[in-house]
């Protein structure tokens, strides 16, 4: 009986002492993991940019242009007609850029390419480049998002 | 469960030889005597050492070391980062409780003469570890780029440079130029988080090393029979005590919080009142009473030479007090640790009020 009653006293000190230590111990590292996660940004919303004069950018090239925090891509075809897609590669987030050798919005990291409509026309990237809208007042150029 | 751990311990005994290090733990006893409270100071110290590393590393993640970005990385840690400016004032205030424990462990050593022989290099690991802690101290004060920081780095810098001969290169290679620039920042902000951590941690391997080979000092004409297992006893009263500390420092942490200031303008005026850390203001006050030329020699350079002299007599006392080494009693340590003790403490006060 009294054997029983010190096993019992004893039991309710051990889950006392590990419960408080269970305690500290998130205590200590909930702020830990907490602190260690970024805190959301909130991103600079830009509708429209300015990306230069039209005669600075000549026919068959591209040009990246930054759009807020993010890479848009400028390309002048052939015939003169102004086009811009979002610069980032839909494979694995790299920068792309304009191949005039190939005709073609070219990702150096894994080759992908994209034809001068933004659509994926080889090599791994899944999905075409977001379009972006250009338009052109009084020799400026400015691209904003599509709608 | 039990098999278990019987099983990984027997894995790892196989292979290490743990027995060997659970028989000298069980076997090393800690003696028990009136003074024995201050065998936990080093220990408290080593505790505010972790949380430094920890809350350092973490500090790490957000903070940017470089005159532009490093004081708005710390308004960013402090304002945006969840918990952000707990771990900062925890950084802070454990920096100012670890090198106060270590003054105290340093001074408890001195009184009890625990540095005679065979200690002499455990005295010199440990002075050398506290030198070093000012230096962190120091360093890590400039990087949150305010301006205390600032003025307070170009005030501690130019007295390196007070160094006959040696100082003015010394003061150049802290500053990382002529002047205190976002160079010195960067310079600094190495010395803080690789240079002195790196040496540190040799340092403390080392002098912990010594401490279990050795053993616990006992005073000198003190005869105790009593005495405690080093494991688990003293271990289990060490962690109760670093608990004690723990929450000390979380109370300090979250009521009296760390303050970011002002960013620091390289082309403002000092702002009134500004004076160094509390642990430097004993240096910086006497040096305020020493007149502007002695002789032939500038004043704050007579200060810096004394203050340099007494560092080493205080860091090689083992190798002069052969008294204490011999096991007779050596007062004149004790009247010198008063001194400086009572020294300390007045030009600190006085630091403080002025």
């Amino acid at each position: 009986m009294k054997e029983a009653s010190h096993k019992n006293r004893r039991d309710f000190l051990k889950y006392i002492l590990s419960g408080g230590l269970l305690g500290l111990a998130a205590s200590i590292l909930y702020p830990i993991i907490a602190y260690l996660k970024p805190p959301a940004q909130r991103e600079v919303e830009v509708s429209s940019v300015k990306a230069g004069k039209i005669d600075e950018i000549e026919k068959e090239s591209g040009k990246i242009i930054k759009f807020g925090s993010k890479p848009v891509i400028l390309i002048r075809t052939a015939k003169g007609d102004l086009r811009a897609f979002s610069g980032v590669c839909t494979h694995l987030d790299c920068t792309v850029q304009f191949r005039k050798d190939m005709g073609v919005i070219w990702c150096a990291c894994h080759n992908g390419k994209y034809d001068l409509n933004g659509h994926n026309i080889s090599g791994p990237p899944p999905r075409p480049l977001e379009e972006y809208r250009v338009i052109v007042q009084k020799d400026e150029i400015f691209i904003s998002k599509k709608t | 469960m039990k098999k278990f751990s019987e099983k990984t311990y027997s894995w790892f005994n196989e292979r290490l030889k743990l027995d060997n290090l659970t028989y000298f733990f069980t076997k090393k006893v800690v003696p028990v005597h009136k003074h024995s409270i201050w065998y936990y100071f080093g220990g408290v110290t080593l505790f505010f050492f972790i949380i430094q590393v920890v809350t350092g590393i973490l500090l790490l993640f957000y903070y940017k070391g470089s005159a532009d970005l490093a004081f708005e990385s710390i308004q960013y840690i402090m304002t945006k980062v969840e918990f952000g400016w707990l771990i900062r004032s925890i950084h802070s205030w454990a920096a100012n409780l670890f090198i106060l424990s270590a003054f105290i462990h340093m001074f408890s050593v001195l009184f009890e003469k625990a540095y005679r022989k065979p200690r002499e290099l455990t005295w010199i690991t440990g002075v050398i570890m506290f030198f070093m802690a000012l230096g962190f101290g120091f360093s890590g004060y400039l990087l949150p780029w305010n301006e205390l920081a600032f003025f307070a780095t170009k005030v501690g810098t130019d007295i390196a440079g007070a160094i006959p001969v040696i100082g003015d290169p010394i003061k150049i290679f802290m500053r990382g130029g002529d002047e205190v620039s976002g160079a010195t920042l960067s310079r600094l902000f190495g010395f803080h988080v690789a240079l002195l951590p790196g040496i540190f941690t040799v340092f403390l391997v080392v002098h912990l090393l010594f401490v279990q080979v050795q053993g616990m000092s006992e005073p000198l004409g003190l005869k105790t029979r009593k005495a405690i297992p080093f494991f688990p006893n003293f271990v289990l009263r060490d962690l109760l005590l670093w608990l004690v500390m723990l929450n000390i420092l979380a109370v300090l942490a979250v009521f009296f919080p760390s303050e970011l200031g002002h960013k620091a303008d390289l082309f403002a005026s000092a702002p009134e009142g500004i004076k160094p850390e509390w642990y430097y203001l004993f240096m910086y006050q006497s040096l305020k009473y020493f007149p502007a030329h002695i002789f032939f020699i500038e004043g704050e350079t007579v200060g810096v030479l004394l203050f340099s002299v007494a560092g080493i007599l205080w860091l090689l006392i083992p190798f002069w007090d052969k008294k204490s080494s011999m096991g007779e009693r050596n007062l004149f340590i004790n009247y010198i640790g008063l001194f400086a003790v009572i020294f300390i403490l007045i030009l600190t006060i006085l630091g403080w009020l002025s």
